[in-house]
């Protein structure tokens, strides 16, 4: 039977408005020999756009370093990273971006981004054990900020803590450039033994074909393709191509998944995020070389009479798509009926290579799956790029141009209360963070979670970074501080960096100016993973996150996020930040450089937005990280913290409040004090040291040759600076802790 | 001492509680199934934390029919002991094996942090063993723990020693209510004192790793006065 002769033939027209390029629709003719019909050209629609084919930027990607002895899958070979752990066990972890739908529709948009990052984990047979969020907003002062942010934090708590897999860390940042496009970037790292590992992949024809899980609806139909796209006043309009989340469903599709996973009734197995049933069909044929043959009105719909092209472009969450071995089909159904979950059988492994759609005994598509897909024959761009104006205008920032203030205490003070710096905890207290038994950082603050590996020796440690306001000011510099502050957080525990994922949140990729912020960002992604020997695992590219406002394109900051995770060798030496007592002397680590470039203090306080990222060496961060690895191993300090955003006197403050003491510090002549205070020069450490190990400690930096500087001790409460009082820590826990809080509900 | 927790779906504490009991605590542990009806002969049933059927409706609501709630009943009427946590007190209250109901928080949010807890009734056993001068520390998780009962009930709770946990700040003062419960109360136990509840998770505070044992007292209060 013909498919051309049944179905009406797609125009070019109605392909472009899928999304689609004419160029690309030709490319379609091509490889099916005729014209493709609507549904077809639909397929083609969402596999090829950017979310799914990621071809404006594999181009780039496949220049990331992605080998190491601790890869057991690299990136692109499954739907997450899997990295040996030791004693038999590997992490796999990932981070995944739900922009697009968080901008319309927070709650569903946020909730949908935590379940389909744990689908990616457990589908492989990992159980999810831990997550973290990056999430960025705009201007906190605004209304819709206030409701993006009380919808984001509630969808994601609403599906993670019925979900029941607690959320240990995150960051959230606060800046204009994110006033229409917030950020919702999802990170999941599950354990599993090492072997047992369940591959996306579809082999053996004849096997059975299943889809498990929830029911198929109209949601989310065209959600790829919407995320592919800049966001308009007519946005609203795809609200449809928002998905719906049903966490616990989910929970329950984790269990009969990993239960299903102990049999070997499995073939392969991928979740359905994007495009759905096309997406995961055409994949799954695609690495195994065979084809499908897919009877779609065998799938279980929410509603009746849904189209085909409907059925197969649904983003209805909670669903998977299983290959099982043949005559192995009842262990499934067993399992799945005791979850009281749906698992219809819906077609079977072919030789072809190609993808049959059926729909009520007709012959509704034919397609093959190769040229589908990433690495098949899915189109790969060379886009140009162009170094924008405002690079070189930010480059010539200089530090004379702000007088030096007499006020210092009270900058310290605003610096407490402002978003990005003072505590999420309005936020985060809506995430259960303790289900699992598992986060150690609950009652032991530190610079990353760490978390627990019941019944080993081990801690898994992992952390979420990106300063964007330092990529935007130069993409190369400020992704290369991304990683290294993800790695720094690591060594600050106590671990061992292993690997990362990556989730990259830019403008639109047509762009010039946008490609080039991109280009430069995978350059000094490249540069630092080398440098820490974290390889990429995978991750996910979001472009378009930008919104066209009388004709004027606005970007959000480029923002690289790095999810990384490390390994703390023996758990009972992890490192917490917290000052632990009085008369505990204070060290920095690192050098004290004149810069403020970039910081909370200049933009945020001075509001200086126009300037060069801060100062950092690659090199220099590699010995200082290399030194702090070596005195928590040999026990010399009893607490570590990096300098980040609000530089070191917001670090100090940090380790001060959690067992409510103080500090009594002074500066260096040879550095502005403001600088000295709140720059965020890059590669400082503070940590606190018990008088009785000092000489061992003072030895022991004495032979790395990394600068350090004795700043002072720990006190009772009070925070003093060259003998000028800097207040009381009870005050500043109070301005730090009800900051945020305060701002949102007044 | 033998334990059964019983997995509902949508629970999602029942693997800690497990591990706590059997792994910690070192006490006889089975998992049960919430489409069974067998108790496979435990002295004492735990309802674990989580979202039972999703807690769509009320938290607790629908957990109430399951098929092993009905051995539950039986069990609990032959004085056989019983402990919900969280969503398992939650369940307790709708099933009427508790007086009370669990409102709201009274800020409308999901609130997970540490709290203090004070130990009240003398007379129930996961109290007996605490000492009612300290706090202690335990997590809360919950959207819906604010305890409601009528004034009738709420009088014949104090006078029957029934009330076990008020929440209070570090100091042990009872100026800390973090959902607006009714007199601070953070759990309560039945008049016959075999079926108790209680908000706080103290298997979450029950691991070294973590930091934070103070909910092992908890369990060995129970443990040593079940049978007295």
């Amino acid at each position: 039977m013909d498919v051309e002769t049944q179905s009406n033939q797609a125009t070019v027209e109605q392909a472009i408005e899928l999304g689609l390029l004419a160029e690309e629709y030709d490319q379609i003719v091509e490889i099916l020999g005729r014209k493709p019909n609507f549904t077809e050209v639909s397929i083609f629609s969402v596999m090829w756009s950017e979310h799914c084919s990621y071809k404006n930027s594999i181009k780039w990607l496949k220049t990331l370093p992605k080998d190491g002895p601790q890869m057991l899958v690299k990136a692109g070979e499954e739907n997450a990273g899997l990295v040996d752990i030791g004693d038999g066990l590997a992490c796999a972890f990932k981070i995944e971006s739900h922009n697009h739908p968080s901008a319309l529709e927070p709650y569903q948009g946020a909730a949908t981004g935590v379940g389909g990052i744990n689908r990616d984990i457990f589908t492989m047979g990992a159980r999810p054990i831990a997550q973290l969020n990056s999430l960025r907003f705009g201007n906190l002062d605004l209304p819709k900020t206030k409701w993006l942010v009380k919808g984001v934090t509630k969808g994601i708590g609403d599906y993670g803590n019925s979900f029941g897999i607690p959320i240990v860390g995150g960051e959230v940042m606060f800046d204009e450039s994110y006033n229409t496009n917030p950020l919702v970037n999802a990170f999941s790292a599950g354990i599993m033994r090492a072997g047992d590992m369940i591959s996306a992949t579809a082999k053996g024809p004849g096997n059975p074909v299943f889809i498990v899980g929830s029911s198929t609806g109209k949601d989310g139909i065209h959600g790829a393709a919407f995320a592919s796209k800049d966001i308009t006043e007519e946005s609203a309009n795809d609200l449809p191509a928002v998905q719906v989340g049903d966490p616990f469903q989910e929970k329950l599709l984790l269990e009969a998944t990993l239960e299903l996973a102990k049999t070997d009734a499995v073939v392969g197995m991928q979740d359905m995020g994007a495009a759905g049933i096309t997406c995961s069909t055409s994949e799954m044929s695609a690495a195994g070389n065979v084809g499908m043959t897919i009877d779609l009105s065998k799938v279980p719909t929410r509603q009746e009479n849904m189209k085909d092209w409907e059925i197969l472009l649904s983003e209805s969450q909670e669903r998977m798509l299983v290959v099982v071995e043949k005559g192995k089909e009842e262990i499934v159904q067993n399992i799945f009926d005791k979850w009281d979950l749906n698992c219809a059988q819906i077609g079977e492994v072919t030789d072809t290579g190609v993808l049959e759609f059926w729909m009520n005994g007709e012959l509704t598509a034919t397609v093959p799956a190769e040229p589908l897909v990433l690495g098949g024959g899915a189109p790969v761009y060379e886009r140009e790029y162009v170094e924008p104006a405002y690079y070189e205008e930010f480059r010539k920032f200089d530090i004379n141009s702000v007088p030096e203030p007499d006020n210092l205490p009270e900058i310290a003070n605003k610096l407490l209360g402002l978003p990005n710096i003072a505590s999420k905890r309005w936020i985060y207290e809506q995430y259960d963070s303790m289900v699992g038994t598992c986060n150690m950082s609950t009652n032991a603050p530190s610079d990353a979670a760490v978390v627990n590996i019941k019944d080993s020796e081990k801690a898994l440690t992992m952390t979420v970074d990106c300063n964007s306001r330092y990529v935007m000011a130069d993409p190369e510099k400020g992704t290369s501080i991304a990683v290294a502050e993800a790695a720094r957080n690591i060594v600050c525990t106590g671990g061992e960096p292993l690997a990362i994922t990556n989730c990259l949140n830019f403008g639109n990729p047509y762009n010039k100016e946008c490609y080039w912020q991109f280009v430069g960002a995978i350059n000094g992604m490249r540069k630092a993973c080398e440098k820490f020997n974290t390889p990429v695992t995978g991750g996910n590219v979001s472009f378009y996150n930008q919104s066209v406002q009388d004709g004027v394109e606005e970007p959000v900051f480029p923002t690289p996020t790095i999810g990384m995770i490390g390994l703390v060798e023996n758990k009972s030496a992890a490192m917490s930040l917290d000052f632990k007592q009085k008369g505990d002397l204070i060290f920095l680590v690192g050098k004290s450089v004149d810069c403020i470039s970039s910081s909370e203090y200049l933009a945020n306080n001075l509001g200086i937005k126009e300037s060069s990222a801060p100062y950092f060496d690659l090199d220099e961060e590699y010995k200082v990280q290399n030194t702090i690895k070596g005195l928590i191993k040999q026990g010399l300090v009893n607490a570590a913290h990096d300098c980040a955003d609000g530089g070191l006197f917001v670090a100090l403050t940090e380790m001060a409040m959690p067992n409510e003491l103080g500090f009594d510090i002074v500066t260096d002549s040879e550095v502005r004090e403001d600088a000295f205070l709140f720059g965020e020069s890059q590669s400082r450490v503070v940590v606190s040291v018990n008088e009785s190990t000092e000489d061992e400690f003072l030895d022991f930096m004495i032979s790395s040759g990394v600068p350090y500087t004795l700043l002072g001790h720990v006190t009772r409460g009070k925070m003093v600076v060259d003998d000028v009082p800097f207040g009381f820590v009870q005050d500043a826990i109070k301005i730090y802790n009800n900051a945020i809080g305060t701002k949102l509900e007044g | 001492m033998k334990f059964g927790v019983i997995t509902f779906p949508g629970s999602n504490c029942d693997q800690d509680m497990i591990y706590v009991l059997q792994t910690i605590l070192k006490q006889e542990t089975v998992n049960l199934w919430h489409k069974d009806s067998d108790l496979q002969g435990v002295d004492c049933v735990v309802l674990p934390g989580g979202f039972s059927y999703g807690d769509y409706l009320r938290s607790g609501a629908i957990a109430q029919y399951s098929p092993i709630m009905k051995s539950v009943q039986e069990h609990a009427a032959n004085g056989g002991y019983v402990i919900g946590i969280c969503n398992g007190f939650q369940i307790l209250t709708e099933s009427g094996l508790l007086p009370g109901a669990l409102l709201h928080n009274n800020s409308q949010k999901f609130i997970c942090k540490n709290i203090f807890l004070r130990p009240v009734s003398s007379s129930a056993a996961i109290t007996r063993e605490l000492d009612e001068e300290q706090v202690y520390k335990i997590p809360i998780a919950h959207a819906e723990g604010r305890y409601y009962a009528d004034q009738k009930t709420l009088k014949e709770l104090v006078s029957n020693d029934q009330i076990l946990f008020r929440y209070c700040n570090k100091e042990g003062e009872l100026n800390a209510n973090p959902n607006g419960s009714l007199d601070n109360i953070a759990g309560v136990c039945n008049a016959r004192k075999n079926v108790f509840g209680m908000m706080p998770h103290p298997e979450r505070a029950a691991d070294e790793n973590l930091a934070n044992t103070d909910g092992v007292k908890l369990f060995e209060s129970l443990i040593a006065n079940m049978n007295n």
